[in-house]
């Protein structure tokens, strides 16, 4: 029971740590991206979208594992890349405002998901997600170690890799002292010679493409298949969880799990509709909490990046 | 020293503008709205065949003003999306970024609801009301100065602060609904007391009337108070403010008691004057929207009028056309999505300037090479 528990908490937290991963690399250039629950709509929409073409281009007999599984991770990084770049061409070309932009962004891909996943075709889209939650081979009563470590879909892992190249990324190379930089203070950074459009642009793309991989485990390997439009709260969760994790990607696979577990919990444990609402609530008390504990004890190590929401122009002063 | 390799000046480079004439920036406002309706238009014939480009526009104005019911639509719609959109405007002014106005609304209404679910019946129907107008703004005002004192007292984050509020109000009244409705379905049926009279025979007339005073309201305090003053002297500059003696923390606060009044204001307005009833998505989105609406007219209140009615009419009419054309109700997310996108782009141009490089005669270049 608690096993099962687990397991699904584990393949669950993948959506938030796609989702908080994203959003963390596009905050740390300086960018408070609101759109990332846009995104990751665009995300599960550009999935959907590959998997129909790809259904309708092979028929329901040829589907086969590498076409299934690439075209639509093609089409969902290509159509969330193009939501972070609708971003980024608004806040750091044209400097307009980073809360505004965002929600408009969030309304956009919100209304993209329902459209564009309404039209599609959906049939072949189970056998395509049986490509992606094809595990390792641990046969039919797996033990305990199987079932927690080695029996999820290839998108579970590439999540946890991400996460921890983030990590070494932002922590230990050039690049992500520069991006960190960038984030706490493009002036300084400019004036050292980074270019700051450049590292803003390319970390709010990879940012949006990691975020839309969320998007699009939501539909294809969650749900196996069916289309949903709800992911938005999905991605409003992730932002919580960027603060929750204080911008760290590698903590933020553990909280991910803890978020999906309080977002589980009441499936597995027999409580009253109203008790469930409030476990439902518990992962935005918490984000408050340290929200507010991160601002109160203000260590520098936990702080937001200095210059997030503002957008950057080298003759203002 | 003349064969010194410069590099060659950019094709274009941007300078911001000290002030545009305001004739000259709403010109480029109105064609951007004027291109956002032209892609639009574009958008419903490439996802709907030729034909629909010229159904675009007839349907657009079909959906908003084709019936009486339409119509009135449209102004009750614009008042709420007013209404919220006043209540986020002071605190953007001071460049607080309460993205949180979903979250204060849904608890003005909670605040309704129980004023209804507790006095409903007992005490005559205006003077409930009243206690509901009170109860609605006890309400939101808590919600809207919990981020606004940690953000004076501790600098805390306020656009995340907020965002979580949001979230934590949308449970809370999905929960108190639990609790009142013993059955679990979650659906809080309509409520007996506590409605607004029709004016005329018409729903929602008090409602606009509200609005359409508070506008006035809002326009003068931040045209004539010191208030309204003193909270873009924040906005320009906080260390300005704090120079001139202003209490920077003082008017943070009470800037946010002042969103929180209109946003139970505006919660009042949604359960007691509109839809009766109450669901942790009645505000549907409109907290956000306001923002923009707010951003797009400058905050001020005029402009927002104009703006939110904007807003309703495309939204409106995107939505008829999505049902002449038989292509969905999320078509008119996507068609306001780039209305928004165009709007808020559009401000580029009037806040900053592209100078292009002057082009060099042939004689100098050549003169140049020779240098080189």
């Amino acid at each position: 029971m608690f096993l099962a528990f687990l397991q699904s908490s584990i393949r669950f937290s993948t959506i938030f740590l796609f989702g908080s991963v994203g959003e963390t690399l596009t905050e740390k250039s300086g960018n408070l991206n609101l759109g990332i629950p846009g995104i990751m709509c665009m995300g599960a929409a550009g999935g959907i979208i590959g998997a129909s073409t790809y259904v309708e281009a092979v028929g329901t007999s040829g589907i086969e594992a590498w076409g299934a599984t690439l075209l639509p991770i093609l089409f969902c990084l290509l159509f969330s890349g193009l939501g972070g770049l609708i971003y980024c061409v608004l806040t750091a070309t044209l400097r307009c405002n980073q809360n505004v932009s965002g929600l408009a962004l969030t309304t956009f891909g919100i209304g993209f998901l329902s459209f564009f996943g309404g039209r599609a075709k959906t049939t072949g889209f189970s056998t395509i997600s049986n490509f992606f939650t094809l595990s390792f081979p641990i046969g039919d009563s797996p033990n305990w170690f199987e079932t927690l470590f080695l029996s999820y879909g290839c998108l579970v892992y590439i999540a946890i890799i991400i996460a921890i190249i983030a990590a070494i990324v932002l922590k230990k190379t050039r690049i992500g002292l520069n991006l960190r930089a960038v984030g706490e203070n493009p002036a300084t950074a400019d004036a050292a010679g980074i270019s700051v459009t450049n590292y803003k642009y390319a970390a709010t793309l990879i940012g949006s493409m990691i975020a839309g991989l969320g998007g699009l485990f939501y539909i294809m390997d969650y749900l196996g298949g069916s289309v949903e439009y709800s992911i938005d709260k999905f991605g409003w969760m992730a932002v919580a969880l960027v603060i929750f994790t204080v911008w760290r990607p590698n903590w933020a696979i553990l909280g991910s799990i803890l978020f999906s577990m309080l977002y589980l919990l009441p499936n597995y444990v027999s409580v009253s509709f109203a008790e469930r609402e409030v476990i439902k609530m518990i992962p935005y008390l918490v984000t408050i909490v340290v929200l507010v504990i991160t601002s109160i004890v203000s260590k520098r190590e936990s702080q937001p990046p200095a210059s997030l929401g503002l957008s950057y122009f080298r003759e203002e002063r | 020293m003349t064969n010194v390799k410069t590099d060659r000046e950019p094709l274009f480079r941007i300078i911001k503008r000290d002030n545009i004439p305001r004739g000259k920036a709403w010109v480029i406002r109105i064609a951007a709205v004027v291109i956002a309706i032209l892609v639009g238009a574009l958008v419903s014939a490439i996802l709907a065949g030729g034909s629909a480009f010229g159904a675009f526009f007839s349907g657009l104005f079909d959906g908003v003003f084709g019936t009486p019911r339409r119509i009135l639509n449209l102004f009750q719609n614009t008042a709420i999306l007013l209404c919220i959109a006043l209540a986020v405007a002071p605190a953007f002014k001071m460049r607080f970024w309460n993205i949180g106005a979903e979250g204060q609304v849904l608890m003005g209404g909670l605040g309704c609801v129980v004023c209804v679910k507790y006095l409903g019946g007992k005490i005559d129907d205006n003077a409930l009301i009243f206690v509901m107008f009170i109860m609605s703004v006890a309400f939101s005002v808590v919600w809207s100065v919990i981020p606004a004192i940690f953000k004076a007292k501790w600098r805390t984050n306020e656009t995340l602060f907020t965002l979580m509020m949001n979230y934590v109000a949308m449970q809370l009244v999905a929960l108190s609904i639990f609790a009142w409705v013993p059955s679990g379905s979650g659906v809080l049926g309509t409520l007996e007391h506590g409605n607004f009279p029709n004016v005329g025979g018409y729903p929602y007339i008090i409602n606009i009337i509200i609005v359409a005073v508070m506008t006035v309201l809002m326009f003068l305090y931040f045209r004539f108070s010191k208030h309204g003053y003193e909270l873009s002297v924040v906005g320009e500059s906080e260390n300005t403010a704090k120079y001139v003696g202003i209490n920077v923390k003082k008017v943070i606060i009470r800037t946010m008691v002042l969103s929180g009044v209109l946003c139970g204001l505006a919660g009042l307005l949604l359960v007691g004057g509109t839809s009766f009833t109450l669901a942790s998505d009645t505000v549907d989105g409109r907290g956000f929207t306001a923002i923009l609406v707010a951003w797009l007219g400058k905050f001020s209140p005029p402009a927002m009028a104009f703006t939110s009615l904007l807003y309703v009419f495309i939204d409106q009419g995107a939505k008829n056309v999505a049902t002449g054309v038989g292509i969905g109700d999320a078509f008119s997310e996507i068609i306001t999505g780039i209305f928004f996108f165009l709007v808020i782009g559009c401000e580029f141009f009037i806040n900053y300037k592209i100078k292009f490089r002057p082009r060099k005669k042939k004689e100098e270049n050549s003169v140049e090479e020779v240098a080189a």
